[in-house]
């Protein structure tokens, strides 16, 4: 057998795939949760006696947005490990991966158990004091906790490669990789704060109350960065594997380095802005926190710039005229490219959507209304997972030994243009009906055929619509991930673009790590200290629980 | 480190347009009185009921055409149920909770504030045009979440 047609070990590939094959399976059944929830609020089914809509929605938003998310992304950053940090992992790194998924896996059954038994519908941010059944807060640190070993297992590979190569720099993806799980490992805390100190003492009765504004910070805290540690490794295909796949190359190493430390730092301290419309928080705090949120505009406008000047650069390189002309010449019929692609144009309008997200007083008008579910199905379910959709169809032919066959492609650009339609009528109602004060969250209604609320109803029925479609569209992809293992037997590459000769030298300074966690701290501690003292100190009345689903 | 010249003028653009747009909001934060409700004001989330104002919801005349409506946001409804006011009234909602985290939105205004127990929220309206303004709680607080709402006649 041909020595290039596994290019990883096979041990390295079943870790990987198992993490992707699960986080499929979590999208599957996410998709349904969504599915029927859509068709209920447009008012076209009613469910069938037993299933609750927030229990759906529960199951919906734990599986999307966590599992999916997260098995995903674990399984793609231990494939970036071994490609680069010495072709395989570390007996080590495997374990570690192995003992991670095994826990995440466990966390991810359990809770689904009691979502499924009713015992936790309490949607994904399970605010307090609505009080889950104990175990699903157990299933949580599990997750947690597993993801913890994960990341472990890479931080161990990163450092031996880099004990092994003295002076060296380290490859920009794995760089990338560390970046990512640190950021997570960091934001992860506040979540395993509020979970194994508040929640589970509450949800077994060791303590009767609960301060609902602490917990509420401590899940902000996590909660953002959420969204970076899913947008982090899209940036990596971005920045490193798309230019390989147009043929280019990358456009300053230096640069990309810069942009992932400046998400690092300014993606943690930011959670006040999700608690604008919130009492208990002063206006100062809550203004300092939405400049924080603010700076991540500039890797922002780094990333955007990198990616055009590599797109402009390969394509005048292959003989592009005129200012424009480059746009010809991108592999527009490879999906590897097509999908990603189409998520970093949708990035556009759902970057700025986020900026009136985190915006002071613009948040009045939008918060908590249909405009923010819009906002995260754009950036999370469009920019992120057709990023790793694109990811997928080459990824796991190279991880299986198998090739990505024309019609693979094809069927990966239907299920692109699928997802982006589906995308446009869902998310763009959702945005619309938002602005005219929909709710999110919230099961059919007319509230007593009040003029407001019949008026948003076509807008519902378009997002079921678009759901119905999106909905087609992941029960393609589910076939396609299938259908990737078993196409025949080859090299499929896994593409990791090589820096441009004309970039300078990166500074050493990128990889020291003490010098930026150390100014993460500080910038948490500024942020939250004085309004956490405030809500500990204040003595607020703790609250009881309360089961109302 | 080498920063190319375009790259260089586009950040320049884009962080002198950061640095206005985040002028602007804190200029009508703090000098135009337009910061999000985030008063601090603790209450027993248990004594709702016996702790004033909470011990009478209601609308009360504060002034010339200025009202304030104290009210409860519980599973899965408002105390009072209906307010009426008159054309141009002013509004101070003090608001809070015996039990769950809810949602205080008015739709097509700015009033919108999350309303959690331990804490009482306060916003401000002025109500221009009649109508029956719909009152929805947009934070999930349960089973019965999408029934949880009130109307403020305003003739």
């Amino acid at each position: 057998m041909n020595k290039m047609e596994h290019q990883f070990d096979r041990r390295d590939s079943r870790l990987v795939i198992t993490h992707i094959v699960f986080a499929f399976i979590a999208l599957l059944i996410g998709g349904i949760a969504g599915l029927l929830q859509g068709l209920v609020r447009g008012g076209m089914i009613q469910l069938p006696a037993g299933i609750g809509y927030y229990q759906l929605l529960t199951a919906h938003g734990v599986l999307m947005a966590l599992v999916f998310t997260t098995f995903f992304i674990i399984g793609f950053l231990y494939s970036a490990a071994a490609k680069t940090l010495g072709g395989k992992l570390l007996p080590v790194a495997r374990n570690l991966g192995w003992l991670g998924f095994m826990h995440m896996a466990f966390g991810t059954l359990l809770a689904t158990v009691m979502i499924l038994l009713n015992k936790a519908t309490v949607l994904y941010t399970f605010y307090a004091p609505m009080k889950a059944s104990p175990f699903f807060y157990v299933a949580l640190v599990f997750v947690v906790v597993g993801s913890w070993m994960s990341g472990f297992g890479l931080f161990y590979q990163y450092r031996v490669w880099r004990r092994e190569h003295k002076g060296k720099l380290s490859p920009l993806l794995a760089f990338m990789a560390v970046v990512t799980m640190l950021m997570w490992q960091i934001a992860t805390i506040g979540v395993a704060l509020e979970v194994l100190l508040q929640l589970i003492p509450w949800s077994f009765g060791w303590v009767e109350t609960i301060n609902v504004m602490l917990s509420r910070t401590l899940f902000w805290y996590f909660g953002h960065p959420l969204v970076y540690f899913w947008l982090l490794p899209a940036y990596m295909c971005w920045y490193v594997m798309i230019p390989k796949i147009i043929g280019g190359k990358i456009f300053s190493d230096a640069l990309a380095r810069l942009s992932f430390i400046l998400f690092l730092l300014f993606s943690i301290p930011v959670g006040f802005h999700h608690q604008l419309m919130e009492p208990g928080i002063s206006p100062f705090w809550k203004y300092l926190q939405v400049v924080l949120t603010f700076m991540v505009v500039i890797p922002s406008l780094m990333t955007a710039f990198s990616l055009f000047a590599t797109f402009e650069i390969s394509g005048r390189e292959k003989g592009a005229k005129g200012l424009f002309g480059w746009w010809k010449m991108l592999p527009w019929k490879d999906v590897r490219f097509f999908a990603p692609f189409v998520g970093m144009l949708v990035f556009i309008p759902a970057g700025a959507g986020g900026l009136i997200n985190a915006s002071n007083q613009m948040n009045a008008v939008v918060h908590n209304t249909l405009w923010v579910t819009g906002h995260f199905h754009l950036t999370v379910a469009t920019s992120v997972a057709l990023t790793f959709f694109g990811i997928t169809y080459w990824l796991v032919p190279a991880m299986a030994g198998r090739t990505l066959t024309p019609r693979m492609n094809q069927l990966g650009i239907i299920q692109t243009i699928l997802w982006a339609i589906g995308m446009f009528f869902m998310s763009g109602s959702m945005h619309t009906v938002g602005l005219f004060g929909s709710p999110r969250r919230t099961a059919y209604t007319t509230y007593g055929e009040h003029p407001d609320a019949v008026f948003w109803m076509p807008y519902h029925v378009a997002m079921a619509i678009g759901g119905t479609i999106l909905f087609v569209a992941v029960l393609l992809m589910i076939y396609n991930l299938f259908a990737l293992m078993r196409t025949p037997q080859g090299y499929t590459e896994y593409p990791v673009a090589e820096v441009t000769e004309h970039a300078e030298a990166t500074p050493r300074l990128f990889e020291r790590w003490g010098v930026w966690i150390s100014l993460v701290v500080v910038l948490i501690l500024l942020a939250y200290t004085v309004p956490v003292m405030d809500m500990i100190r204040h003595d607020v009345p703790g609250s009881k629980g309360f089961v109302t689903w | 480190m080498h920063i190319h010249k375009l790259e260089k003028i586009w950040l320049a653009f884009g962080i002198a347009m950061l640095i206005v747009f985040l002028v602007v909001l804190g200029v009508s934060t703090f000098s135009m009185g337009m910061a999000p409700p985030s008063h601090s004001h603790a209450i027993d989330p248990e004594q709702v009921d016996t702790t004033p104002p909470f011990d009478q919801p209601g609308l009360k005349q504060v002034g010339e055409n200025e009202y304030e409506a104290v009210m409860i946001a519980y599973v899965f409804g408002y105390k009072p149920n209906d307010l009426v006011v008159p054309v141009g009234a002013t509004v101070h909602f003090t608001v809070t909770s015996p039990d769950v985290v809810h949602g205080f939105a008015i739709p097509n205004t700015n009033v919108n504030m999350m309303i959690v127990p331990g804490e009482v929220s306060h916003i401000t309206h002025t109500f221009d045009e009649p109508g029956e303004y719909l009152v929805l709680c947009n934070e999930y607080c349960g089973g019965g979440h999408e029934f949880m709402k009130t109307v403020i006649t305003v003739q």
